[in-house]
Order: C-alpha cells, then structure tokens, then sequence
C-alpha cells in the first residue's frame, strides 16, 4: 500500500516535469534559450517511478534527455530554467545548459552529452558508498542507444562481480535519436541483458509511474540489503523529436506517434488516482494551478539573473586562480 | 556555376565520389535515412542503397574500429563522427590501431578511411558540441588531419581525404556550415593534402589560420587596411601533415606572425607552428610569435562564447603587438 502522500507527490512531480518541458520548448522555439534542447515529455512516468523509489541522499546519475529525471530526484526548477537561459544564478553558473545540470547536494550527479558515459560512473559512486559502508543507493538512467555502447556493457559486468547497489534504468524510447530499436539491436526487450551478467533484469510498462515505482522499489529493496545491482527496462515514447528543432516525423509514422500520446503517462496517472479515490478532482487542479505559477516564476527568475561576466569563463577549471 | 554552402559541397563531394568508386561506404549515427544530423549525408542512402550508406548503432567506437576492418580489407569507409566531443571514445581505435597498420605490417597494409566530424564551436552549442580537439588528432602519428575553411576547399580537400591511401580526420567548421555559399564545381577536382593556401598577400605580418578562424583572420586584415598594416594570410587546410614550407617562406618574407585558433593554447597547434617558424626562419623574426586562442577551458556557453572563440578584434590588437615590437 502505497501512502496517499507519495502517491499525490509522484503527480505533482509528473506534472512539474510535463509543465516544465512545455515551457522549455515554448521558450527555446521563440529563440529565448541558446544550446540545444532534448525534450523528455512522455516520459515523465520513468523519471518519477524510478526516483520516488531512492530516498534523497541516494545518487542518480541522467543523460542528455535529463529535466525530467532531475526534476523527479528535487531539483530546483528556477535554478534549473535560469541554467537554460546560460545565467549566472543557474545550476551550473550557465556554463553546462541544458544537457549538464547536476546538483551533487541532492545526489544528483549530473547529465552528460555523452551517451552512456554515465554507467561507469555510477557503479564508481555505488563503490564508494560500498566501501565506506553506507547503505545508499545509487541509479543511473539511460537510453536504449545507450545499451548498445561499450560503456553499458562494461559497467553491468563490473556492478555483477563487484555486487554493486545500482539500478540500471533503461528509458527505452525505442529510438536512438532517429534509429529505430528494430534497427540499432536485435533484441526487443533490453532487459535479457541482464541475464549475460547474472543479474536480475525485468522490463516494465514505462508509462505507468507506479508500475516502474513498484519495479524500481523492489531493486532498491535488494540493492540496499547487499543484494546487487538491477536492470529494468521501462518502455516508453519521446513525443517530440530527438532535439527541439527536429520534427520527428522523418523515422516515426503520425499513427505511432498518436497512439503513445493516447497513452499519456500523465492523463494515464490522474485517471488512475481519482478512479481509485485517491483524491477529488479539485484537489489535482490546485496542483495544476500551483505548479503553472512555479514555472511561471520559474522564468521571471531566470530572466531578471544576470549573465554570466565574462571572466567567470575563466572561473572553475582548476582549483585557485587562473590567468591565461 | 552552382553557388553552395558548405554542407551541400561536402554532400555533392560525397555524391561524385561514390559513384566514382563502388568500394566507399558511408556509416554512422543517423547518417542514412534522416541524412544526419547536419544533412550532410542527405539523400544519400536513397540514391546508393542501405549497403553503402549504413545507420549503425549510437557508438562510436564500433564505428570506428569497424571502417579500420573495412578498410584494410578492401573498402573505402568514410565514417561520421556526430559531433567531435564524441570521437574522444574512439582515440583507442584511432592512436592504436588506425594510425598504426602501415608501420606494423612493414607497410604491407594501409588504411584507406576517412573519419568526417563537425567540430568547433560558434553554434551556441553545449559541452561535448564545441571542442577543436584537431591537435589532439595532429599529436598522433599515421594520422592526417584536414579542416576546410570555405565550400569550395570543402569539396577539394574531401575528394584529396577519401583518394588518400592513409587515415585522415576530416574536421567540418560546423559554424560556417551555412554560412558562406561560393561557387563550387561539379565533378572533380581537387586541392593536395599537406599544401596551405596563401589566402591573402601581404608584405607586413602574416596570420595563420584555418577552418572558420580564417574568416576571422581575413575580417582583422581588412580591419587593419585603416592602420596601414599590409596582412598575409594563409589558410593551413592540413593540420597533419603541416605545410612547413609555406609559413617559412611567408615568415621570411614578413618577418612577423600571428597563429589564430579556437583550440585551448596549451599544447594547440600554435606551439607546433612556432617551433616550426623558429627551426626554418628564426633569423627572419622581427618580432616573437603572437598566438590568438582559446582559453585553456571548457568551451563554455553562448553567454560568454564570444568572450572565448578569436575575433577580429582580438587578431588585430595580436598584430599591432607584433608590428609594435
């Protein structure tokens, strides 16, 4: 049983997550935003599920397609819209964008432009926790492009024998940016992976939050009590292209398309929260409502910050001073 | 004649050349139906079929290591490296193996291939999209390294790349990849690997450059007109191996230089340049050697870009120190 507190969270965070990426898209169309944008709406349920399983000082490590994740893991929407206005009050001083944001106090590692850089990297922050004897986890999100780079396989061999506490959660949006999964591997469910590294692998419905709430839970569950690490495939769907910009419409049918959004992860969740009497209607809307005016404030901060001097260009490559 | 951008000279380069010689074979990330991600491979896989224009999986170390295999055996692989913040993956393949195979088998076998990238920054783009990562490249041996700066030495130098027995890196300024259109030919013709260009005669400082620095060397000479300081400018095309001989003769000529790139200065090209100038010109120098770069940083994001990438203005004060000296 699943308290109404959490449940009533996991929506709030989908529709921040959804609210948060509109506006992206909104802004970054009209020329506001510079760098590149890689929208996650559709996938809203994989980030949610998967983070509401970790507890706060867990790690989890995203990928270029990252808001979402982040968002779900607590990080600060202004802070995260001023980063994508490249000001000086965002995350990353606005010098990572979009595709960098990391928040290293709430065990956000970061996103990274490199497709599958981030499974070593995990398994390095999981080993640190195992040697110093904590009990925290750690999660790292990535693509089903990713799954097919050295770095995946590396790193699912090495979580195995070390007996890493990680969750491997593949978003499994069935296209590498415009390569379909027919296309890029010969396998359909990413999952039986797992088998060639003798772990526990499962593949879920990855727009249904509590489905993956419940999978990525379980995983935790064994991780934590030194059962070793986990691979789940969450099955989902990238609504618009593979960056902002990029129609989409060049390797993927408008029938495909529509039949994903018919299954929206969002309107999917509210459904299911009110028919099983979770909470009234109302009570969803004032959600709406509140996180709108977040966004909304969201981007008067990020637009009255100021830019960057130019001199901080200079600041954080090493440690002290640096004159060039 | 055609006037084309640069995007559409490498695409017509690419074009002529594959129907020239069945044994090229394109692959990369999104290369086949979507024509990548810039378009440079558009229509491509449409008129020469999924044999010769293959979408491969999203790793670039695959790629890679697969046109080495491709290419010892027979073919002529010209492999597309998305961005060139990704082929940092490959530099396994590229110094151990690629540049290798001609030393290690006694000269027996050769590698033939042609990895193209779109590099450099100026596009407002993030980390891992913004690198000049070209003497990483130049450092290692059995390596060419060729960055074109305008559509017609685009097509030249591609057709030189892919007829050239040895590997090259084929860098891309991806930030005047539309930025310039000139007249580019049909058919072929081509511009020697390892030969600069005197893009510009001039008697007082010559300025090296090359990819979209060269713009950027050329709008400081004309900025210069006003302070009557006659610029020479020469576009290097090949990296690796370096036209030592032309920047020689321009600097004995000149007796004053300036080296512009948007690559980090520590360990860029510009040390190589000088050392080159102070082997086969030193007693030409009026003046030591002034280099315009990056900072030895991150490329960083739009806001403070401009602050990072050489311009005009920085050439032109480099240049009034070297005539002032």
């Amino acid at each position: 049983m699943i308290p109404k507190e959490k449940l009533m969270e996991m929506y709030e965070k989908m529709v921040r997550i959804r609210r948060f990426e509109e506006k992206a898209v909104e802004l970054f169309l009209k020329g506001a935003l510079p760098g590149f944008l890689h929208s996650s709406i559709g996938q809203e349920a994989v980030s949610v599920g998967a983070c509401a399983a970790l507890r706060e000082d867990d790690y989890m490590i995203s990928t270029h397609r990252g808001h979402g994740d982040i968002i779900a893991k607590g990080a600060r929407v202004d802070l995260m819209m001023a980063e994508l206005f490249a000001k000086k009050t965002g995350y990353c001083k606005g010098k990572g964008g979009s595709m960098h944001i990391a928040d290293l106090d709430l065990g956000i590692l970061g996103a990274t432009g490199i497709v599958g850089a981030g499974l070593p990297i995990i398994n390095g922050a999981a080993l640190a926790c195992q040697l110093k004897g904590t009990d925290q986890v750690s999660l790292c999100f990535f693509g089903d492009g990713a799954s097919n780079t050295g770095s995946f396989h590396e790193a699912l061999n090495m979580a195995s024998i070390w007996n890493l506490p990680v969750i491997f959660v593949c978003q499994n949006n069935l296209y590498a940016e415009s390569t379909p999964q027919w296309v890029h591997q010969k396998i359909q469910d990413i999952s039986v992976r797992a088998q060639g590294y003798g772990i526990p692998g499962v593949s879920v419905d990855g727009n249904n939050v509590l489905t993956v709430y419940r999978a990525t839970s379980e995983a935790v569950e064994r991780a934590r009590g030194k059962g070793g690490p986990t691979l789940i495939e969450c099955k989902t769907y990238r609504w618009l292209g593979h960056y902002v910009g990029d129609p989409g419409t060049a390797y993927r049918t408008k029938e495909e398309v529509e039949q994903w959004k018919s299954r929206d992860p969002v309107k999917q969740y509210r459904a299911n929260l009110l028919a099983n009497g979770v909470c009234e209607e109302k009570d969803l809307d004032a959600i709406d409502r509140r996180l709108e005016r977040e966004i909304e404030e969201a981007v008067e901060f990020a637009r009255n910050s100021p830019d960057p001097d130019p001199e901080d260009a200079l600041q954080d490559v090493y440690i002290g001073e640096y004159i060039p | 004649m055609a006037k084309l951008n640069m995007v559409e000279a490498i695409n017509l380069a690419l074009r002529e050349e594959m129907e020239r010689d069945d044994r090229i074979v394109v692959l990369g990330e999104d290369v086949g139906k979507e024509g990548g991600v810039f378009r440079v491979t558009d229509g491509l896989q449409a008129k020469f079929g999924k044999d010769r224009v293959i979408d491969t999986p999203l790793a670039e170390t695959g790629i890679v290591g697969t046109a080495f295999g491709m290419a010892v055996y027979g073919l002529r692989p010209i492999a597309e490296i998305q961005f060139e913040g990704f082929i940092f993956p490959c530099l396994d393949q590229i110094n151990n193996h690629i540049g290798r195979i001609r030393n290690r088998s006694r000269g027996r076998f050769t590698c033939p291939l042609v990895i193209r990238s779109p590099y450099g920054g100026g596009i407002h783009a993030p980390e891992h999209h913004s690198d000049s990562p070209e003497a990483i490249l130049a450092h290692i041996p059995g390596i060419k390294v060729v960055i074109p700066s305008t559509p017609y030495e685009a097509k030249g130098l591609l057709i030189s790349s892919i007829r050239d027995p040895d590997p090259v890196i084929f860098f891309e300024p991806k930030r005047i990849y539309r930025a310039i259109r000139e007249e580019v030919p049909e058919g072929e013709y081509s511009i020697p690997l390892g030969k600069a260009r005197l893009v510009q005669e001039g008697k007082d400082v010559t300025v090296i450059a090359w990819g979209a620095m060269v713009r950027e060397a050329l709008n400081a000479a004309e900025q210069l007109k006003a302070d009557k300081i006659d610029v020479e400018v020469i576009d290097l095309r090949t990296i690796s191996p370096i036209d030592s001989e032309t920047i020689a003769a321009s600097i004995r000529k000149t007796g004053r230089g300036v080296i512009v790139h948007e690559a980090a200065k520590t360990c860029g090209l510009g040390a190589e340049i000088i050392a080159l100038i102070n082997e086969k010109a030193l007693l030409s120098l009026q003046a030591p050697i002034e280099r315009v770069t990056g900072f030895d940083i991150p490329v960083p994001l739009p806001k403070t870009e401009h602050y990072y990438l050489p311009n005009p203005k920085r050439i032109a004060l480099a240049v009034k120190k070297v005539m002032s000296f």
